[in-house]
């Protein structure tokens, strides 16, 4: 067994390599934007209510690979897409497809929390309201459970009106992945939703991640191996916009395939 | 400029010292100071600037109270042909017994300055989303100078513009009792704070950091949904303060008023009844009154008030910028 340098695995979990069916996945994907190729023929499954980490230095397309699942990379910019981007095997980018339906099936959060400067009950209740819910029990009804599965309901139940920039950035976060759930996503899709946050904060993040995976399909970018290692199921690594390698999570940080993906988590370059 | 400084001195240990790049490097320091006081002097020319045309108005303004009631800046009385006396709100400087209030002069600076900040407001405000919102790089590209091309218009030229055709357009399809009225001095004035309230809101929206749009497009929230329910509500400190400012200029507005609103000081509130503005009003008679004079100081008066209101106006927009940058964390 190769040494991993300060990168342990999570307690080995049933392997998932064929176990579990691919709830969205990636076939022969290149992905430009003008003047600039983000990501050339990635083909990539990524498994059913299970978690999905994709690691890779800077630049190399993470953002983008995760972004071209609810069609948010496109936005203001022109892009090319080539390949198929699939859930549930409908191709994501064939003609007709309805973005918001899309969107409401495929949650994300991002790198930096980003609360709209409303109130707490305003942010979750926002998707559910585009989403054509208007009376008030429902809303209230969507909005707590939201709340308690991101473990935000406890500290923000008597102040729901108040405004979400006064919350923490932990919390804030947390009251991000709220107003995800509050639209019943299948698919949640994290850019690095931990690189701005205190350990504690990042730890409860982890501690929710491990509770979504029984219902939902997570796909998270992260620049932080150990959190790679610590929630995944699989790993993908990912590198100048092309898949090196992808496995459960425990094979890649102990037995890499390639080359590049030892050098890379044991930290000899990214 | 701090680290092309060090590394200069850097070299200067290795290699044998020049003394003319010492005295460029001594001359460049002393620029650097120099540029630096120049520019704090003039953030406090600006301030003393604005303290200095306060206190001369109204050391000037205060002095009409020695000769005039207070009271006579609202109403005064007038015998009638009968001999009976009367209320009147009259601004009627010259003659016997000279008028000075206020009343329809407020009146009048209201009645253009509402209208006009409203149909600037609608035009403006539509115009600064579709820049920042909806227009794509090139056709902002195109709108954006042109709307700035018109705020540079000179405002004799809108004002010749309302007095000769707009005032007649106006009167043809309203069929108003006098030609030139407040609506029409409304309309002049709101050419020229449409591109103050469409640049104003454009920036404003512009500052709402794009990870928020992200965020609802994310959530599913379509462009229109994005804009009305994301967009211009975290931007909406910012365009109560575009539609202040662009108010402010309304009522600080001169020349259009002057040519387009027929200048007739009377206590009315319809907007199509002509009226007469304080900036107006200060244009007209202060030219031709001898100076320390009764009227004179009156005239002063009435732009000590106007200098508050519109500083007032600035203030509160000024303060609703600083709030929308705390509300969104910039
Ligand atoms: N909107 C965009 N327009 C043009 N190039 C972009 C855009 N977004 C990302 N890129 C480029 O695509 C490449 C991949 O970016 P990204 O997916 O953000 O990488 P990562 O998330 O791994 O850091 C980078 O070189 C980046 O500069
Ligand atoms: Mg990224």
């Amino acid at each position: 067994m190769k040494s991993s340098a300060m990168v342990t695995p999570r307690p080995a979990r049933e392997a998932v390599s064929n176990a579990s069916p691919a709830k969205v996945a990636f076939g022969g994907v290149s992905f430009s934007y003008p003047g600039r190729q983000a990501l050339s023929g990635v083909t990539l499954d990524v498994p059913e209510r299970r978690v999905t980490a994709i690691i890779g230095p800077s630049g190399c397309g993470k953002s983008t690979l995760i972004k071209s699942i609810n069609r948010i990379a496109e936005i203001g910019t022109e892009v090319k897409v080539e390949g198929r981007v699939t859930i549930d095997g409908q191709d994501v980018y064939a003609p007709g497809v309805d973005l918001v339906d899309l969107r409401r099936r495929v949650g994300m959060l991002f790198q930096k929390a980003n609360p709209f400067p409303k109130s707490i009950f305003e942010n979750v209740a926002f998707g559910p309201r585009i989403h054509g819910a208007s009376r008030a029990g429902d809303l209230d009804q969507a909005v707590e459970r939201s709340l308690r599965q991101a473990a935000l309901w406890d500290e923000v139940k008597d102040r729901l009106g108040t405004s979400a920039m006064e919350l923490s950035g932990g919390q804030q976060q947390r009251l991000c992945l709220a107003r995800v759930l509050a639209v019943d996503p299948e698919v949640i899709l994290m850019d690095e939703p931990c690189s701005a946050l205190d350990p504690i904060s990042t730890a409860r993040i982890e501690e929710l991640i491990e509770e979504l995976r029984e219902r939902y399909t997570v796909v998270i970018v992260t620049h932080n191996m150990q959190q790679a290692a610590r929630v995944s199921d699989r790993t993908a690594f990912l590198l100048n916009g092309q898949l090196v390698e992808v496995d459960d999570t425990e094979t890649i940080f102990t037995t890499p395939a390639d080359r590049r993906t030892e050098d890379y988590i044991t930290g000899r370059f990214g | 400029m701090d680290s092309r400084i060090e590394s200069k001195i850097g070299k200067a240990g290795t290699v044998p010292v020049v003394p003319g790049a010492v005295r460029r490097l001594r001359r460049g320091r002393w620029r650097e100071v120099f540029i630096e006081t120049f520019l704090r002097l003039n953030g406090f020319i600006a301030i003393a600037a604005i303290l200095l045309i306060f206190i001369f108005l109204f050391k000037e303004g205060i002095q009409a109270f020695r000769t005039i009631p207070a009271g006579h800046f609202l109403q005064s009385q007038e015998l009638d042909f009968d001999n009976v006396p009367q209320t009147v709100r009259l601004w009627q400087p010259v003659g016997q017994n000279p008028k000075y209030s206020l009343i329809p002069l407020l009146l009048g600076s209201f009645l253009v300055a509402l209208p006009g900040t409203l149909i600037a407001t609608i035009f403006g405000v539509a115009c600064g989303i579709y820049l920042a919102e909806i227009a794509g790089k090139r056709t902002r590209e195109v709108i954006k100078p042109a709307i700035e091309l018109l705020a540079g218009v000179p405002s004799v030229v809108i004002g010749f513009f309302c007095l000769a055709t707009l005032a007649t357009f106006v009167q043809d399809a309203l069929g108003t009792t006098f030609r030139l009225n407040a609506m029409v001095g409304a309309l002049g004035v709101s050419l020229v704070i449409v591109p103050v309230i469409a640049t104003m809101t454009d920036d404003a929206l512009r500052a709402v950091p794009g990870y928020l749009r992200e965020g609802a497009h994310a959530l599913g929230a379509n462009r229109w949904e994005t804009i009305t329910r994301v967009v211009v509500p975290a931007g909406a400190s910012g365009l109560v303060a575009a539609i202040l400012l662009g108010m402010g200029r309304a009522l600080g507005e001169t020349m259009i008023v002057l040519m387009a609103t027929g200048n007739a000081a009377q206590v009315t509130l319809n907007p199509f009844d002509s009226v007469r503005t304080m900036t107006a009003t200060i244009a007209a008679e202060l030219g031709a009154v001898p100076q320390g004079g009764e009227q004179y100081r009156a005239l002063f008066l009435v732009g000590s008030l106007l200098f508050v209101m519109t500083f007032l106006i600035n203030l509160v927009a000024e303060l609703a910028v600083a709030r929308m940058r705390r509300r969104l964390a910039l």
